[in-house]
């Protein structure tokens, strides 16, 4: 392993965990508005995929995105402004925290609708090929999703017409408060892959290491114009669906087992050695999201003028 | 100027939107080898290529979220989804994601998509093939909605709607099919979205259509001339944004409306129009507006029910000469 690769996958993780630590306090003291999901616990995923891609690969993610948004290169400033409904906000306060969209950074969206953001990285995957300069686009999503007919349909789609599209299904157990046991036939996300011709990979999505030479196999097959892939990654959210959800249908048990499994800890088990730089990139972290929370906060509100603004592309209210 | 029948028009639009722009791509059922399955596609794979002219599985939902993300990366995805009625499967992508995507990126994303569609009606087509929707989608703010009533509009609104910067359902007659009409052979021209047409003028009552009333709505008026009723026929062409101003002054001339439409009544277009008469358009009024249209109930399939069931010419000029 490649120490610089291991702590760059570090301080990506630190840099979620801390936002998303950050988040979920502004909520708690009240000082955030509407809904918000946090992905502690699945840090891995994030870190390990987006960081075998290019910046002008594409993805699409999911109600509990920001990690996907922040390891594909989001600006923490402008998301929690986002998040905090102000005007400097990624999308000037008018979607909050499931939208999280930037061009510059390839993403097309963050998405509160389940499984919709599967067909529009499929979309990303066909503009990629005909650019044919080996772009792929990713799409995350919960194994919620998979019970969605367009993860089917895209499967189908992107198989037939093998588009560089790599399907990173978070299994994390739970499609918002129901057990996965209750709502998919399948044992296996990554089963549904071979009926449609394409790899299926399941892999332990609190190694990031794992997560990441699954990723870059299916990353590095789909540029070279060999289609699709689905990976599964077991991962686990240390809170409930939703900020304030009361969890009744888990056991703390489950709860504390997952939490043992850590993604971040585990990578610094298998860096024994790098002690003191993890700490430091912990602490960073730490300080760059503490300043990125204050900055957010002193940024003026959207302004009730905006309200009609960019209905249309050109900007002009109806 | 040729004289051209209704899906030629279409065909015509898209083989030059495609000479014109590479990023323009067709996709949809049946649209590629086939050449569509009412032809509107003909002879575009042969010329284009597979990968510009494409044949999708039947999945409504994931084509035209793919057609949503491949505009939001570049391209002008042009998707066809064969019968209106089937556009209940994508709406998910066309109203949560296509509609709002610029909102919601505040103007960084725009999502250049243009869906066409075939409304069935006047063909038998039953009551899953022949609805008229675009009350559903004339309602989502982020859609802008079209319907040619003739082969010119079918073909400048098509390719406006490609050269638009957002996403455009581009609705179609399967009743005007083999109409024809003329066409301007210009293939710059286009008809511009939010601007209706007066196609008859007139001064005693303001008869508006689109789609299939149009030509009901024509013959109305000239039954309505017969009987010394002067009356003006306004297509609206476009459903979403409505060309507010032209209906206002419209009313401003004439002081009656009927509204003759083929979608059933309740929250639709026709409402729409109605609604702007009675409050911005209420000091113009000089008798009550009057809606022809269907019963609230399904398209039936037999053909005197069909017939039964959508409003013909004599229906609207009773109508009018109850405003009078």
């Amino acid at each position: 392993m490649n120490a610089a690769t291991a702590l760059r996958l570090y301080r990506t993780m630190a840099r979620i965990r801390q936002f998303e630590i950050g988040a979920s306090r502004l909520m708690a003291a009240g000082r955030l508005p509407g809904t918000l999901h946090v992905s502690i616990g699945q840090e891995a995923v994030a870190a390990g995929v987006c960081d075998v891609l290019r910046g002008d690969d594409h993805i699409t993610t999911t109600h509990r995105g920001h990690g996907h948004c922040l390891a594909k290169g989001g600006e923490p400033v402008s998301m929690l402004a986002e998040l905090l409904g102000r005007a400097s906000g990624y999308c000037g306060g008018r979607s909050g925290s499931m939208h999280i969209a930037d061009p510059a950074a390839g993403i097309l969206g963050a998405n509160a609708i389940v499984g919709a953001g599967i067909p529009i990285a499929l979309g990303g995957a066909f503009a990629a090929a005909r650019k044919g300069r080996g772009g792929v686009a990713v799409a995350f999503f919960g194994e919620g999703a998979v019970a969605q007919g367009v993860f089917h349909e895209s499967l189908n789609l992107a198989a037939l017409w093998r588009l560089p599209l790599v399907l990173v299904c978070e299994n994390n157990l739970y499609a918002e408060l129901t057990p996965v046991s209750v709502h998919l036939a399948a044992e296996r996300v990554a089963d549904h892959a071979a009926p449609y011709g394409v790899p299926g990979t399941r892999v332990d999505g609190n190694d990031v290491l794992a997560v990441r030479s699954a990723a870059r196999e299916a990353v590095e097959r789909a540029r070279a114009g060999g289609g699709p892939a689905l990976l599964e990654c077991m991962t686990y959210r240390w809170h409930g669906h939703f900020e304030g959800d009361p969890q009744q249908y888990r056991e703390d048990a489950e709860v504390a087992e997952w939490k043992a499994a850590d993604p971040l800890k585990r990578l610094a088990e298998a860096l024994p050695d790098a002690a003191s730089e993890l700490a430091a990139i912990d602490a960073e972290a730490k300080r760059e999201i503490a300043d990125a929370v204050r900055a957010a906060e002193a940024e003026p509100l959207a302004a009730p003028a905006s309200v009609s603004a960019h209905v249309y592309s050109g900007g002009a209210a109806r | 100027m040729s004289t051209t029948k209704y899906w030629r028009a279409v065909n015509a639009a898209l083989h030059e939107e495609l000479e014109r722009d590479d990023s323009v791509h067709v996709f949809g059922e049946d649209v590629g080898v086939p050449g569509g399955p009412f032809a509107a596609t003909r002879g575009l794979r042969d010329r284009f290529g597979e990968w510009r002219v494409r044949d999708t599985p039947i999945s409504e939902a994931a084509f035209t979220g793919m057609a949503v993300g491949a505009a939001m990366a570049g391209l002008r995805p042009v998707a066809e989804i064969m019968y209106f009625d089937f556009m209940t499967l994508a709406m998910d992508q066309l109203v949560n994601q296509a509609a709002k995507m610029s909102y919601m990126s505040d103007g960084a994303f725009s999502v250049p998509l243009t869906i066409r569609t075939l409304c069935g009606g006047h063909r038998g087509s039953g009551p899953q093939h022949s609805q008229s929707l675009e009350g559903w989608l004339a309602a989502v703010p982020g859609l802008k909605v079209v319907w040619g009533g003739t082969p010119a509009d079918a073909k400048g609104l098509l390719k406006a709607a490609i050269r638009d910067d957002d996403p455009v359902i581009v609705i179609e007659s399967l009743g005007l099919w083999t109409r024809r009409g003329e066409v301007p052979d210009d293939p710059d021209h286009l008809v511009p979205i939010g601007a209706g047409l007066v196609r008859r003028p007139g001064t005693d009552v303001t008869l508006v259509c689109w789609g299939d009333t149009v030509a009901v709505a024509v013959e109305a008026a000239e039954a309505l001339a017969d009987r010394g009723v002067d009356a003006e026929v306004l297509d609206l062409r476009t459903l979403s944004p409505l060309d507010e101003p032209l209906i206002l002054e419209s009313l401003r001339r004439t002081g009656r409306l009927v509204v003759v439409q083929d979608a059933q009544g309740p929250c639709s277009v026709g409402s729409e129009v109605i609604r702007l008469a009675a409050t911005d358009g209420f000091a113009s009024l000089r008798a009550p507006a009057a809606q022809v249209m269907p019963p609230f109930a399904p398209v039936p399939f037999a053909p005197d029910l069909e017939r039964a069931y959508y409003p013909g010419a004599e229906d609207v000029v009773s109508a009018a000469l109850k405003t009078i």
